[in-house]
């Protein structure tokens, strides 16, 4: 282990902001694409369903 | 099914029976990516070193990389899909590249922004007009516009007819990114890695840097199989079969 406490780590030697701008941007991409993939994947089976149903008149 | 067998390839080829092959693909390739990651983070942020001429901001390497390649890699194959697509007409591979645009520009858009968070400190600015800078610049607005004329143009095979030109003009740009260091004279680095020698960097950050590549490698077959069926649903969304598959059947 390169850090002897959670501040030091957090610090990065004065690099902070770079190192955790870099890793927290990477990361908020990542997860922000999966969230928005599955809220279309949501969407289109629902829209799909919507015209089945309209296409059977109920 | 043998893998020598036509059936076990033709599955691959039609938008249908590839659908629920990539649904059952992507959980080995998210679960391995995950894992990588992991294990990347343990090492790069724990339990490697810090650098004795670059401080801790060098860590900002083992994730700026792995993106710079990945969004250099994802183009290329995006446009041998577009290309198939385009020749074949083949629609699966239309859809194929159209699926990887969104994360190579993503990819391409992180290489530029932990670059720019790594130059500060080291170089002493965010962003220079270097050869290397600006042309993974010109790769991000490809990939801009390739996915901007695809959302322009309605007609779904003309828009993949002339995406798929754009891509393929596209291509020419990333062997000028990747020999621009050598090419031009440029602030940013030559390659720490090269197959002709040996790396010029330490082991534990070369197999940090690796894993870490190995996870977006992962990552992005993973969500690219993801989108894809995803365009797939709703592109088929007429069919029968997208139907019987969401219950919208009686």
């Amino acid at each position: 282990m390169n850090w002897n406490s959670f501040g030091e780590f957090l610090h990065m030697s004065g690099y902070g902001p770079y190192v955790w701008g870099s890793y927290g941007v990477f990361a908020l991409f990542i997860v922000v694409e999966w969230v928005q993939l599955s809220r279309r994947r949501k969407d289109i089976i629902a829209r799909i369903k919507r015209m089945a149903r309209m296409e059977r008149g109920d | 099914m043998s893998i020598l067998s036509k059936e076990f390839w033709l599955q691959f080829s039609s938008p249908k029976t590839f659908y629920p092959v990539a649904g059952r693909m992507i959980p080995w390739f998210a679960g391995g990516a995950i894992l990588l990651t992991l294990v990347g983070l343990y090492i790069g942020l724990l339990a490697a070193p810090t650098d004795f001429q670059q401080g801790d901001a060098y860590r900002i390497i083992y994730i700026h990389v792995p993106a710079a390649w990945m969004s250099m890699f994802i183009y290329i194959v995006m446009s041998v899909y577009a290309g198939m697509g385009l020749v074949l007409n083949a629609r699966l591979s239309n859809m194929m590249a159209t699926a990887l645009a969104p994360t190579g520009a993503m990819f391409a858009f992180l290489a530029l922004w932990t670059g720019a968070l790594w130059g500060r400190p080291t170089w002493g600015a965010y962003w220079v007009w270097d050869a290397r800078l600006t042309s993974q610049l010109i790769l991000l607005f490809l990939y801009l516009g390739y996915i901007a004329l695809q959302a322009a143009i309605d007609d779904p095979r003309r828009a993949y007819r002339a995406s798929a030109v754009l891509a393929l003009v596209g291509v020419i740009n990333v062997p000028i990114i990747y020999f621009s260091v050598q090419w031009w004279n440029t602030l940013h680095q030559g390659s720490s890695i090269n197959i002709s020698q040996a790396p010029k960097m330490a082991s534990i950050m070369l197999t940090t840097m690796l894993i870490m590549s190995l996870a977006a490698w992962l990552y992005a077959i993973a969500i690219a199989l993801f989108r894809v069926r995803v365009i797939i649903l709703e592109r088929e969304r007429h069919s029968d079969w997208v139907r019987d598959l969401v219950g919208a059947r009686p």
